[in-house]
């Protein structure tokens, strides 16, 4: 469009800047929702899809299940609120590790970083020893695990080992720390949240609690209208001013997508999901599950700090000239990601109503990482968004949670999620490999 | 110094007015090797001064030393008259130098935008302030009338070389700098692209911009440049006003540091002094 205004510039030739324009992506470039449209399918055949392919996988485990299931279980309210609980320790690990992954880095310490982070917040609790109230716990729990990510941050950046020989190191190193932690007080290895002290009642809420119906609405509706308003109003202020903007239609497809997608979750959670008695109500995990993704998705996409950790994941060399200090932001980043594993770990505890030596950070990790992986984000740096650990931890376990409706034993949850990550990884791989290509032709 | 008698008298003559950049006697030496042996060197604003040099001439060498990469052993910098330091690459940035390098430096994962702000991000509130950002970076890109994005908020990845190197050259500009360096701006790209380009290093001219654009291609060279520089073993050998020269005599002050055609057209001129 622009070349039509502007001939006496030398045009690009034109086969080649169709080209490019074809790859673009359609929300910056669409004038309508036709075109908005047109513009995804010809992204999704040129190999990058974003979202969709994670979407499409929700689907086909979300129809496979529910038709095999016993009963048609797999739908049902109970078994969606247990499906959201399981996935929700998976999708704030995921998010964890998406800090690594951004990085062009891994952290495969993040399972039982997290679980040293939730020992120490049930041991603490504890009144037959020490007895602390629920949130000084839960800080205690949580800047432990920051300094865990400072210190294997720090070797990563300032000594440069590689961060896979750091942070394997650090599963075994905190392992370790999480039984030696476990054998304290009086407890034989198995401290629990059992109990009527309102700090340990307060942690097994974490999971198992669930906000009163009437609430839940009501929040729900202050939540969405706020997101929407800002959605609308950041939208349509930069359509007046002239700036990149979505057409009206889209920006409007995003709120009535988030308002749906909000009234099915907190209508699903409010239906009466006990046999006998009432266990109705939004649980409390999903609005600390959505703060997390909130907190570090406006963290990564709307701040000086997010921009450059996208920035070192892309060209390290650009961010070094640009004045960016390439090692503080790294070792941020190794904290961050801890501290998320730190909530991850607190969750998990709760969902377990205790913590034992029978937890398994080493696959919890692999599961963070897949979850990251199957959701979107790039094992090569620099692509990623907080999002995709949720929609990741939410297909693993969606399989996990199916498989075990059916009677399968664990050994098929392990080797079906193997092959979803296989081909998540994959499709990662096409589309670098044909974004890559693409350019080197344009050259 | 019979050398440097040739070079001074070659650059004395026409130049007219204060240059923006005066380099004098740089010196620059890695352990025993000398890189630099007392280049002079005139950048004057308005201009597009072409350095020209075989491989390990000191191109490169004399550029970091001005973008401040390099510290130098000895000599001066004069900036709009004035004796300078340059300490660092802050140094050289505040006073309004800013250097394209050849691998450019861009991020493919961010947009234009993105990449136009890095390090230097437009923040309110502790929140990136997209908007200013945005439309500060489509008016540098439409000054420079590099117009043939498709949308200021693409990914680097999605854009031709000659558009690449045109972001990279508007990163530079967009803080009000007054010397632009480029290194070998046009070595990747065909040859539409490569025109693209060299309009735009033009425009810059025409903003009023000090340019120097190192150069292999004499092609190039010969096409954009008001002013050549030759560098020989690191010693400036010959600097005039593009005229005076011809290929032949670029291509043998290149090789042999000395030129036979060079000298005569200067004596025929009569304008410069042969040593």
């Amino acid at each position: 469009m622009a070349r039509a205004e502007a001939p006496e510039s030398a045009p690009d030739p034109t086969a080649a800047a169709e080209a490019a324009e074809l790859e673009l992506p359609p929300e910056i470039v669409a004038q309508s929702l036709g075109q908005w449209f047109r513009g995804w399918m010809v992204r999704i055949r040129s190999g990058d899809s974003g979202v969709l392919p994670v979407i499409l996988g929700l689907v086909i485990i979300t129809l496979v299940f529910e038709a095999v299931s016993p009963h048609n279980l797999f739908l049902s309210a109970g078994n969606l609120v247990n499906l959201f609980q399981q996935s929700a320790v998976i999708m704030v690990l995921a998010m964890a590790e998406i800090f690594a992954l951004l990085l062009g880095e891994i952290d495969l310490s993040v399972g039982y970083v997290g679980a040293v982070g939730g020992v120490i917040a049930v041991q603490l609790v504890q009144p037959r020893t020490t007895n602390w109230p629920w949130w000084a716990a839960i800080i205690a729990a949580l800047l432990v695990c920051a300094v865990i990510g400072g210190w294997q941050g720090t070797l990563i950046t300032r000594l440069r080992l590689p961060s896979l020989i750091v942070t394997l190191a650090g599963l075994l190193v905190f392992n370790g720390l999480m039984l030696i932690l476990l054998l304290l007080g009086p407890f034989s290895g198995y401290p629990n949240l059992a109990g009527l002290s309102s700090n340990l009642q307060v942690l097994y809420k974490l999971m198992w609690g669930a906000i009163d119906p009437i609430v839940s609405w009501i929040g729900m509706v202050v939540v969405v209208g706020l997101v929407g308003f800002l959605l609308w109003s950041g939208d349509s202020r930069r359509r007046r001013s002239g700036l990149v903007a979505p057409p009206v239609s889209l920006t409007l497809m995003k709120i009535a997508l988030i308002a749906i997608v909000s009234v099915v979750v907190v209508g699903i959670c409010n239906i009466n999901r006990a046999n006998t008695g009432v266990v109705e109500g939004v649980p409390w995990v999903i609005p600390i599950v959505l703060f997390v993704f909130g907190a570090w998705m406006l963290l990564l996409q709307r701040t000086q700090f997010g921009r450059y950790v996208y920035a070192i994941g892309g060209n390290p060399e650009a961010a070094r000239r640009a004045g960016i200090k390439l090692a503080a932001i790294r070792t941020w980043c190794f904290v961050l990601c801890s501290l998320t594993a730190g909530i991850g770990g607190i969750l998990y505890a709760s969902y377990l109503g205790g913590m034992s030596n029978n937890v398994n950070g080493g696959q919890l990790v692999l599961y963070a990482v897949a979850a990251a992986v199957i959701g979107g984000t790039s094992l090569f740096g620099g692509r990623g968004k907080v999002l995709h650990g949720l929609l990741g931890g939410l297909v693993i376990g969606g399989i996990y949670n199916g498989l075990y409706l059916l009677s399968f034993d664990v050994q098929w949850t392990f080797i079906v999620t193997g092959f979803v990550l296989l081909v998540a990884a994959t499709i990662d791989s096409l589309s670098r490999r044909s974004a890559t290509s693409g350019s080197a032709a344009r050259v | 110094m019979a050398q440097d008698t040739v070079a001074r008298a070659v650059r004395d003559a026409p130049v007219s007015g204060e240059s923006l950049l005066k380099a004098r006697g740089i010196e620059k030496h890695f352990g025993p090797v000398q890189a630099l042996t007392s280049v002079d060197l005139d950048l004057p604003a308005g201009q597009i001064t072409a350095l020209c040099g075989d491989n390990g001439a000191g191109k490169s060498v004399l550029t970091k030393c001005v973008a401040g990469i390099y510290q130098i052993d000895h000599g001066q910098f004069f900036w709009e008259g004035q004796p300078v330091q340059i300490h660092g690459p802050r140094d050289a940035s505040r006073l309004g130098i800013e250097t394209v390098y050849q691998d450019l430096a861009l991020a493919d994962n961010l947009d234009i935008v993105q990449n136009m702000f890095l390090g230097r991000e437009n923040v309110r509130n502790g929140f990136l302030n997209e908007d200013d950002m945005e439309r500060a970076a489509s008016k540098t890109l439409a000054n420079l009338r590099v117009t043939t994005v498709r949308s200021i908020r693409q990914p680097v990845a999605s854009l031709s070389g000659g558009q690449r190197q045109s972001v990279a050259v508007a990163k530079a500009v967009m803080w009000n700098s007054k010397l632009v360096m480029l290194d070998e701006p046009t070595a990747a790209l065909g040859v539409v692209q490569t025109n693209m380009v060299l309009e735009l290093v033009r425009r810059l001219r025409d903003r009023g911009l000090a340019v120097m654009v190192i150069s292999h291609n004499l092609n190039d060279v010969f096409q954009v440049a008001d002013r050549i520089a030759v560098l020989y073993l690191g010693r400036m050998v010959a600097q005039d006003h593009a005229s005076a020269f011809d290929r032949q005599s670029v291509v043998e002050y290149m090789t042999t540091g000395t030129s036979s055609r060079g000298q005569r057209v200067d004596g025929e001129a009569g304008t410069h002094g042969a040593g």
